[in-house]
């Protein structure tokens, strides 16, 4: 099962499978620059903000999202599988990387 | 004896997020050797050609990471030498009761400049490298993944840099084999306590204690690939590679543990002797210097740390 993600940022909308994390999806777009870090939940470069849908989560690390982040829907792309169609800003790193 | 102090990285020990895919990842994949678990759930690795009980000690955590690398040293009194010495030069020591790490003698902790947890022990249980030591066959049957030799050295990016360098030289008695420089600042140093390309390696960087990678040794180029074909196999996220170092000459490839801490195998780097000239790359060649063939830094490799 495939669902639609929609950048806010830039109102781009890629597909991404729900056994494929959210940053995989986004590194199909072909963007020059999005920092494809450690794919894992340990390097914080993938920081994305959901503002919309349902997903599932992989551990990530503490040091990069707190608890309080995570539930508020601060997560690491990279963790997370979409199970609805999902609408998402972009912090940090890929901030840079997605608005140029 | 010629080599005597600080003689070797002794193990590593890495914060996991999920032990399970951890170890599937160390022990399926790149190929170490379970030999020990304890009551704080922390798996004990080793990789097939070290005689010491374990190389490299998983801790679950919700973080991602290095808790600490711990070198051995060749006997008590140097511990209590280098414990004197790291004091003298005004770092803080603590002493971690043997057992702590189960068949580990008793360890001098302590925070070098650039953030990371250091430690040196004399003691630790030997289990043997599988082969017998009367007539040995050249390598055991039944290893498996990337087959790694031994844990070989790892690469630390960490501020304070030129007292963490002066730490690790004159305290530690590390000798630097090679450098890049950037006029007069130096932006990494490798400093081996051995006759290796490098037991350690640092990165100037503003951030402190931030670890980029562990690395494995490998037999040959041949391993090198074969690694990247299980890393493409087993869907391990890659990173770059296999291609060859400047630095080091080594011949090597990066990708990420489950944690999304980095790996490095390698085979066939330099060596040095107490007499050998330091090698220096120059910044406008930095891609050379770390990316031999492409000459082109590849942005995660600089940028990212667990
Ligand atoms: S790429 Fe490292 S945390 Fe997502
Ligand atoms: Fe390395």
């Amino acid at each position: 099962m495939s669902f639609q993600i929609t950048i806010l940022d830039t109102n781009e909308v890629y597909s991404c499978k729900e056994t494929q994390h959210l940053l995989s999806g986004m590194m199909q777009l072909g963007k020059k620059g999005i920092p494809v870090g450690c794919r894992s939940g340990g390097c914080g470069v993938c920081k994305v903000k959901i503002h919309q849908g349902a997903y599932a989560t992989k551990k990530m690390s503490r040091d990069h999202v707190s608890q309080d982040e995570e539930n508020s829907g601060t997560v690491l792309a990279c963790r997370v599988f979409p199970q609805t169609n999902i609408s998402l800003s972009v912090i940090g790193h890929l901030h840079k990387a997605v608005m140029r | 004896m010629a080599m005597t102090g600080i003689l070797r990285p002794g193990h590593i020990q890495l914060r996991v997020l999920d032990m399970d895919e951890s170890l599937n990842h160390y022990c399926n994949n790149v190929g170490l050797i379970e030999t020990d678990r304890d009551e704080q759930g922390r798996v004990y690795l080793k990789c097939w050609d070290e005689q010491d009980k374990f190389s490299v000690v998983l801790e679950p955590s919700d973080r991602s990471g290095m808790d600490h690398v711990a070198y051995k040293v060749a006997t008590e009194q140097d511990l209590w030498h280098y414990e004197s010495k790291i004091k003298k030069f005004g770092i803080d020591t603590k002493r971690v009761p043997a057992g702590e790490l189960k068949g580990c003698g008793e360890r001098v902790r302590f925070v070098v400049p650039a953030g990371h947890t250091f430690e040196l022990f004399a003691e630790k249980e030997q289990v043997g490298n599988g082969l017998s030591t009367t007539n040995p066959a050249p390598w055991p049957r039944g290893l498996k993944g990337m087959e790694p030799i031994r844990f070989d050295h790892c690469l630390l990016y960490g501020n304070n840099f030129d007292e963490n360098f002066k730490f690790f030289t004159e305290a530690l008695d590390f000798q630097l084999t090679e450098q890049i420089v950037d006029g007069e600042l130096q932006l990494a140093a490798f400093l081996t306590c051995s006759t290796k390309a490098h037991d350690v390696a640092f990165i100037r960087s503003e951030k402190s204690a931030q670890l980029h990678h562990a690395s494995f040794l490998l037999g040959s180029w041949e391993g090198v690939l074969k690694a990247g074909d299980i890393i493409s196999m087993e869907d391990i996220p890659l990173e770059t590679g296999p291609t060859r170092h400047g630095l080091t000459r080594g011949q090597t490839i990066y990708f990420f543990d489950p944690s999304g801490n980095r790996n490095e195998v390698f085979a066939e780097d330099s060596y040095v002797y107490p007499d050998s000239p330091v090698l220096t790359w120059t910044a406008d060649n930095i891609g050379q210097a770390i990316f031999y063939h492409s000459r082109t830094l590849v942005e995660s490799f600089m940028g990212v740390t667990s």
